[in-house]
């Protein structure tokens, strides 16, 4: 049923013909099996227990529901009602209505995948738990009871159960490892998987024949309770992976967004992929331009910042060229399509940062490297101890066999398994409280070894918007608030932010695209806007923006706003800088703005006036050069180098693509919490650089051992839970220190 | 000894009886949305049994 939402987007051009903005979503409305309607959604903008509520309960008030979800990890909305399918766009209307953002949702394959991998993992984990509890009672009982006060006969049946709950375990749970096993040996290669699966197989069929032959020691234990402590990394790491696809996976659906298109004097709304060039499109103000395009009619401004990083928006007229992901501020437009949504400059960098992206695929993880390392090393130990035994020591076949054996089980790497996934886990953990979110499992490591860090300069240094700065006389604040609260520009929004007092009331405003409002206030004519337009040109240029109020019959005041810093951006920059990390800013701004807010918080190094390819290619050249780069940005312009960074950093008010591109996100007004990333991932690092040694420490006392065949059931089974137990420990030694 | 004829199968029983509870949480799509069960807490319900009912299936 979930194919059908992507074939049917053809039937939605065709139904379409409303204007406003929430159609074209009954499309996407499928069947779900009882027989009701069911419309799967992405809203964005959920971030609390609030959000859920309100949009649950704002839809379930409604007739015919039966029943609204909201995935929280997915920030997928499910509906479902009997009825017409044309509410659909209602529903969406409503939840836009409460002020979160809403995008068609289309279900995707690998996404689906990840998620069924994850289920089976937990499946597999739960099954090995029980198993190993059972197994355990039993064993325990083996343990602490000699064969002569116990029999022969008990001792048996014993084994046999824990063989009948053992075997069919190994074989259910053990599936993740053997499949992978299977799939690198076909290759020619070999991984983590290959010694494990060799031990759990061989473990567990040396114990049915020591069962059927009455033996004294059986592994099914410790096949088991191995399998159990593997199974938890492995879930784990899966988890911390299944994150970073899910956002992966968002930044594709933003093309999945609609466009209104004009023909024959009616509009109606396409998916932005199906629109051609020269068509023409319309976009209303607020809106943010779909498609590249020329505008054909109408006059507005634009804001840029996302896409070049200028911090005011510029006009645009007829003939002028507006990019797609920008956005459309003062008045609605129409513009011819230039080139179509897949041509764009959004799929331009779009396609810039997947290949920025397979690039950095190469990186191979800490995990991976001991991994290749381990396993011939292990396979060598085993072997050498068949042969030693039975070849050099004149052992039994069957003797040699189970001290080899033992070998496999003791060295398999349980402590090796945990060492990365339950650091990882805890650090993302601990900084998703403090607002930081991790979004692909290795981020932090490769955090922990950047030696360069690439800043942005607007809505990553600075806040991104302009503030209001300098003191007002009040009655012209309130007169300059009511006049802005009419327009969306930055500046405008900006006044009325700092207001909070009662607005006056305010006739004939008109919007003169690329000047400022003009108005009637109290039957006299207020302009609030440009210099040139109803300012004082006389008086003393300034280096900030600044907006003028005229009222008929007074002077011109000015208002002055700055793009501010982040309120810590100092503190947090000569922290990196006392840890000998080279600081660069690059930024598309002027390049006299750039000087200044360099000086301000002390960077040496600074490029101004960037293009988005311009920042790409210094960032590959670092790179190439041998450095390791962390990238931190906000804008369309920053996300191929966040792609293709080392490792990058957004923070949360970045726009969705450079969320996406970014390793990581972190939220607030703040920029320290960077650097707080920064320090978590390098004692990350440290904690499992520790774990591996304890790993290895635990070898090199057990390994003698089991090769001088002293090694029991017993044994087996407290060295592995030991050395488990122990990593584990360790690593929560990361929630102890601030 | 004879005892554990009786103690073995209610110990295997007791345990598959967890395992079942597992399952049937794991089916029924418990373990999907981790984050928000954590939030979901948080909200006080009222008259809002519709959502209780109906697990999501995703």
């Amino acid at each position: 049923m979930e194919q059908q939402a992507v074939s049917s987007s053809s039937d939605v051009v065709d139904r379409l013909e409303d204007q406003s903005k929430n159609t074209g979503y009954e499309g996407l409305v499928q069947r779900a099996e009882n027989g009701d309607l069911s419309l799967s959604i992405l809203v964005s903008g959920v971030h609390c227990a609030a959000c859920i509520q309100k949009i649950e309960s704002k839809l379930s008030q409604e007739q015919d529901i039966s029943a609204v979800r909201l995935n929280f990890s997915t920030k997928r909305l499910s509906v479902l009602w009997t009825g017409q399918k044309e509410r659909a766009n209602n529903f969406v209307k409503l939840v836009e209505g409460l002020g979160y953002g809403v995008r068609p949702y289309t279900p995707d394959q690998a996404k689906e995948s990840v998620k069924n991998q994850e289920r089976l993992l937990l499946m597999c984990l739960g099954v090995a738990g029980f198993a190993m509890g059972n197994i355990m009672l039993l064993s325990v009982g083996l343990w602490t009871t000699s064969t002569e006060t116990m029999g022969v006969a008990t001792r048996d049946f014993m084994h046999w159960i824990s063989a009948a709950i053992a075997i069919p375990t190994i074989i259910f749970s053990g599936r993740p490892f053997f499949k992978s096993a299977l799939n690198v040996l076909k290759s020619g290669q070999t991984n983590m998987d290959v010694p494990i699966s060799l031990a759990l197989l061989l473990a567990t069929g040396m114990s049915l024949y020591e069962t059927i032959n009455h033996g004294e020691h059986v592994y099914f234990d410790s096949a088991v309770m191995l399998m159990f402590f593997l199974l938890i990394g492995r879930y784990l790491d899966m988890r911390a992976r299944g994150v970073a696809q899910a956002s992966a996976f968002e930044l594709l659906s933003s093309l999945n967004d609609f466009a209104t298109v004009v023909e024959n004097n009616t509009t109606r709304r396409v998916p932005i992929r199906d629109v051609r060039e020269g068509r023409y499109v319309r976009v209303s103000s607020g809106e943010a331009f779909p498609v590249d395009g020329i505008i054909s009619e109408g006059k507005t401004m634009v804001d840029t910042a996302l896409v070049t990083g200028e911090t005011l928006p510029r006009d645009a007229e007829i003939g002028d060229a507006v990019y797609a992901g920008t956005v459309n501020l003062s008045a609605p437009v129409t513009l011819i399509v230039d080139r179509a949504a897949e041509d764009s400059l959004l799929a331009d960098i779009v396609r810039l940062m997947e290949e920025a992206t397979q690039g950095q695929a190469h990186y191979v993880r800490l995990a991976d490297k001991a991994a290749r390392l381990y396993t011939p090393m292990v396979h060598s130990m085993a072997l050498i101890a068949f042969i030693g035994w039975w070849g050099v020591g004149g052992m039994s076949v069957q003797g040699a066999l189970m001290i080899s054996i033992t070998v496999l089980i003791i060295t398999c790497p349980c402590a090796l398994g945990l060492a990365v996934p339950v650091v990882q886990v805890l650090a993302s953990d601990k900084l998703f409280k403090s607002g930081v979110l991790v979004k692909s499992g290795d981020a932090l490591e490769r955090l922990a070894k950047i030696d360069t860090v690439l800043l942005d300069k607007t809505g990553t240094l600075t806040l991104g918007v302009p503030a209001l700065t300098g003191t007002y006389d009040a009655q012209e604040m309130k007169v300059a608030a009511s006049i802005a609260s009419h327009s969306l520009h930055p500046l405008s929004k900006a006044l009325c932010n700092v207001y909070d007092g009662d607005l006056l009331e305010v006739k004939d405003v008109k919007e003169v695209a690329g000047r400022g409002l003009s108005c009637v206030i109290d039957e006299k004519a207020a302009k609030l806007g440009s210099r040139s337009w109803c300012g004082d040109v006389n008086a003393k240029p300034s280096e900030q923006p600044e907006l003028w109020l005229s009222v008929e019959g007074g002077a011109p005041v000015r208002f002055i706003f700055q793009d501010e810093l982040r309120t810590d951006a100092i503190h947090a920059i000569k922290a990196f800088i006392q840890k000998r990390l080279k600081l660069i800013m690059l930024s598309g701004d002027q390049n006299s703005v750039v000087q200044k807010v360099s000086m301000a918080c002390g960077i040496g190094e600074y490029y101004g006036e960037q293009t988005p390819p311009q920042k790409f290619e210094f960032m590959e050249n670092i790179k190439s050069n041998g450095g390791c780069v962390l990238m931190i940005g906000d804008g369309l312009n920053d996300a191929p180098t966040l792609a293709g960074a080392d490792v990058s950093m957004a923070p949360g008010t970045a726009i969705d693509m450079a969320q996406n591109a970014a390793d990581i996100v972190f939220m607030g007004d703040k920029l320290f919490p960077v650097y707080e990333t920064y320090e978590t991932a390098v004692r990350t690092q440290r904690l499992v650089r520790q774990n591996f040694m304890l790993a290895v420490l635990y070898n090199i006392v057990a390994v003698p051992m089991a090769l001088s065949g002293m090694v029991t059931p017993l044994i087996a089974a407290i060295a592995m839970s030991g050395s488990s137990l122990l990593v584990i420990g360790n690593s929560f030694r990361l929630r102890l220190k601030s | 000894m004879s005892v554990l004829i009786y103690l073995i199968p209610v110990a295997l029983f007791l345990g598959l009886l967890g395992l079942g509870a597992f399952v049937w949480s794991l089916k029924s799509g418990q373990y999907d949305d981790l984050e928000g069960a954590a939030r979901r807490i948080l909200i006080d319900e009222e008259k809002d049994q519709k959502n209780d009912k109906k697990q999501d299936d995703n």
